[in-house]
């Protein structure tokens, strides 16, 4: 880079951590819920902005995606149910924790005083396992994608296991608010009227564009950033988005939460699926290579085979694709579970009355 | 393990699959249980893969015993490009545990749900209290670093909900779950951040080539640092004193399948990790690791099993002072870790086992009382013996090894631990176990005085004997506890073989 680069890169750097920092601190002293929550939102956003300048491309994306996106409108439902107010408390109270939150602080910077600089091509980060991926990934997997091919094929496990988290997620949130007198609730028998008209074009001309942009993400996991996990999300705000503009009830008779749940259960069964059918195929658990048995080498016309010396990329390609798929179901289920619950409490309230 | 070496109890294909089986046969039973249909068959999912983990963790077992250590590569990659299981006697000791009261709890929650959470909502709960075993299980397995907070988190998220759902029945299990929430969370940060610093100072997640690469490298204060996130942050998680505070609210509100499962399980797979960390993968030279051993975990340790045995001396409600024991008895757990020996260890393990079959025949107990009495404060228990004899003999026998009793499985723990603190010559943590001892019998004898010998309270609500669904897990934890009081071999041996794994040789 040339001199001018690097110092604008550097200037860059301290503007936008100037900007978290001013976020962070009016966050803390705030007392209103709602400016708290937006306020993350843009934390969020400053945050993505700042890991695209540090060529984080994928991670920036799942930050929008989920920090900015759905965890803002999630906590939006969730102020439905709560004062919208912060109490403060007394400054004594606070001693222990600002403590703690400064010692944490100190421990970091130390921390950071050992760390190799960033981007240092020599670090252990980047000499040992990180170069392993980056010279091995076209042999061994074939996805452009090196991020793609570490988290679903190198370390697919993790996926798995961070997938259920997220399911976990909805279990704990629909055992805690799924059910209610909301039940009984029909949708309502006509429309409201046309007060909202121009919302409810707009809205009905983009969800089908959010969902077609999900599906692009997606399937495009594997060559740009992207995959199960951010297309999940936008997929799920596209349920939001018509659950708000057209109402719950309308929603609920469309994607009703039972469903929602199932097909949540149905994503991680196909992601542990997929490592079942590699063990039954003679492998470890989640060897996608092992997807490509002879059984499917006969199925592929043989002008579309390829390299013979790289046929297990087609067992790769369908590993990623269905563990993909599974992610996708359970994160954009679990989102609308969760979403429902915070919103179901709100019907419920009707319900009652 | 001498004791596993001619266990083959699964063909030799099934075998060598059967550690990524553990883990998934209670992860596909949690989707499963979250699509079945009724509560009845919720349940019959979770006791049948709970039974199919403790079938392939006794092959695991076999298999480890026979090997010294059983690799599993996850992926077909070879770590530390992959993921792998690494299973050395240790983990397959904790695999044992675990599995074994996943499964007890399972048994229990068949009659121990309906009175406690609505009907409605079992598959749920089922599928929650299954993730949360499969969190665990993961987490006693893996090989890697940050495979081991996913599995954390997995465990941990399900567990809050679980916490939470007894709200149906104590309005207060709500901000207790919240508290847990904020603690938990803190603590899993805590460990990934450290994990990151040990990542960023060796490049590596796997922990044997991480514990390596440690070795070659001298402290840094990336190291330091990442040490010091990951014992906080796994503190917070195994409630070491003075970072307990979300655990007497956590268990005396829960549902009581989810107090049993967390007293046994949840704590002990942190100190496991702990133990991981602090012996297997941090050098033993370095001089921050063994100074925060003695000076910092040793002196805490004693302090909570003091403190915490008064707070349960002073409680008044039942399933509170049951829970200050349980911190008080992390506090004797950590003290045998602190000797960072094979004895100390071995004996810390043998705690460990001691301490999750008694406070699972208590808190079963407990909630085979709640069944029919609605009862939170010990005096609300006075002479409940007369009514439900089959239950409170059993708690009286978790009791009594709670209190050390010779006989029982606690006798000998609290035994081995004086012994290997004698043969440290800490004088001093003899001294604390004593005090320890002498304040659990003061609260034991409470529990039990009102229990059996007061007379019950005129006009007061009485209690019915639990169903035999409720009461057979009860009488097997409390059975073992007397089996393994009279014939340790079989604990002894898995707590030798898993102290062996980290410090190389048995007592």
């Amino acid at each position: 880079m040339t001199g001018f680069a690097v110092e604008a890169n550097f200037a860059l750097n301290i503007a936008l951590l100037l900007m978290l920092l001013v976020c962070g601190v009016a966050i803390a002293r705030t007392r209103s819920l709602m400016a708290a929550i937006l306020l993350m939102s843009v934390y969020s956003l400053v945050s993505a902005v700042w890991l695209v300048v540090m060529d984080a491309a994928d991670v920036a994306f799942t930050e929008a995606v989920v920090g900015a996106g759905v965890s803002t409108i999630v906590l939006l439902g969730a102020t439905l149910l709560a004062r919208g107010q912060t109490e403060r408390h007394d400054w004594r109270t606070q001693i222990v924790p600002g403590i703690a939150a400064i010692g944490v602080g100190v421990l970091l910077v130390y921390a950071a005083t050992g760390l190799p600089g960033f981007g240092d091509a020599a670090s252990p980060a980047n000499a040992h396992v990180g170069r392993a991926y980056l010279e091995q990934t076209a042999q061994d997997i074939g996805v452009p994608n090196m991020v793609t091919a570490v988290l679903a094929s190198y370390r697919g496990f993790d996926t798995l296991g961070e997938a259920v988290v997220i399911f976990a997620a909805g279990i704990g949130v629909a055992l805690l608010l799924g059910f209610g007198p909301r039940a009984q609730l029909a949708p309502l028998p006509e429309d409201l009227g046309d007060h909202h008209v121009v919302l409810r074009v707009v809205a009905k001309l983009l969800i089908p564009l959010i969902v077609l942009y999900a599906f692009y993400v997606q399937f495009h996991g594997d060559i740009g950033a992207g995959g199960g996990f951010q297309a999940g999300v936008i997929l799920a705000v596209a349920v939001i988005l018509h659950a708000l503009v057209f109402g719950l009830r309308e929603t609920m008779a469309a994607v009703p939460a039972k469903a929602a749940r199932t097909i949540a259960a149905l994503g991680i069964l196909l992601y542990a699926g997929v490592g079942v059918v590699c063990i039954v195929n003679g492998g470890g658990f989640l060897d996608y290579d092992r997807l490509f048995s002879p059984r499917v080498e006969a199925m592929i016309p043989a002008n579309l085979l390829g390299d013979p010396g790289q046929a297990h990329h087609w067992g790769q390609h369908f590993g990623i694709f269905f563990i993909e798929l599974g992610v996708l179901l359970t994160v954009a289920a679990t989102m609308v579970t969760i979403f429902y619950g915070f919103a179901g409490r709100v019907l419920d309230g009707e319900a009652k009355r | 393990m001498t004791v596993f070496e001619n266990l083959y109890v699964a063909a030799p294909a099934l075998t060598a699959q059967a550690p990524i089986l553990v883990v998934l046969a209670p992860l596909v039973g949690a989707c499963a249980a979250a699509l079945a249909p009724g509560a009845r068959t919720g349940w019959v999912i979770s006791v049948v893969t709970t039974l199919f983990a403790v079938w392939m963790a006794m092959a695991v077992a076999g298999e480890v015993a026979r090997h010294g250590v059983v690799q599993y590569v996850i992926g077909g990659f070879a770590p530390p490009l992959g993921i792998a299981f690494r299973i050395d006697a240790l983990g397959a000791g904790m695999g044992l545990l675990v599995s074994t009261m996943g499964f007890l709890g399972a048994l229990y929650s068949g009659h121990a749900l309906v009175s406690e959470i609505d009907t409605q909502k079992h598959t749920l709960f089922q599928a929650g209290y299954l993730l949360c075993v499969a969190g665990f299980l993961g987490l006693v397995f893996t090989g890697d670093a940050f495979n081991a907070f996913v599995f954390l988190e997995v465990s941990s998220i399900g567990t809050y909900a679980l916490v939470a759902a007894g709200e149906a029945r104590d309005r207060r299990a709500l901000p207790a779950a919240f508290t847990y929430l904020i603690f938990g969370t803190v603590g899993a940060t805590f460990y990934v951040i450290g994990v990151g610093f040990l990542y960023g100072a060796t490049g590596t997640l796997n922990m044997a080539d991480m514990a390596a690469r440690l070795g070659t490298l001298g402290d840094s204060s990336a190291v330091q640092a990442g040490f010091a996130f990951i014992v906080v942050g796994l503190g917070l998680k195994a409630a070491m004193f003075p970072l307990h505070g979300w655990l007497p609210g956590t268990y005396s509100t829960a549902p009581s399948l989810v107090s049993v499962f967390l007293a046994a399980v949840a704590t002990k797979a942190a100190i496991y990790l702990m133990a991981r960390f602090a012996f297997d993968v941090f050098p033993q030279t370095t001089t921050f690791g063994g100074l925060f051993i003695k000076d910092v975990l040793a002196p805490l340790a004693a302090a909570g099993a003091i403190i915490c045995s008064l707070q349960a001396i002073f409680e008044t409600e039942i399933r509170r002072m049951l829970a200050f024991s349980s911190i008080a008895q992390v506090g004797f757990i950590l003290l045998g870790f602190s000797l960072a020996s094979a004895a100390g260890m071995s004996a810390a393990l043998f705690y460990m086992f001691a301490h999750a079959l008694m406070k699972t025949a208590l808190f079963m107990a407990l909630g085979a009382l709640a069944i029919s009495l609605r009862a939170r404060r010990l005096d609300d228990l006075a002479g409940v013996a007369r009514e439900a004899p089959w239950s409170v003999a059993a708690f009286g026998v978790g009791a009594a090894s709670l209190a050390g009793v010779p006989l029982t499985m606690g006798f000998l723990a609290k035994w081995r631990l004086i012994d290997a603190a004698l043969g440290a010559g800490a004088i001093w943590i003899v001294a604390t176990l004593a005090i320890g001892s002498l304040l659990t019998l003061v609260y034991v004898g409470r529990m039990l005085e009102a229990m059996f010998f007061r007379a019950p309270p005129a006009g007061a609500a009485r209690a019915k004997e639990a169903p035999v669904g409720v009461l057979a897990p009860l009488w097997i934890a409390a059975g073992l506890s007397i089996w393994f009081g009279i014939d340790a071999s079989l604990p002894e041996a898995i707590a030798d073989a898993g102290a062996a794994a980290l410090f190389g040789a048995a007592r």
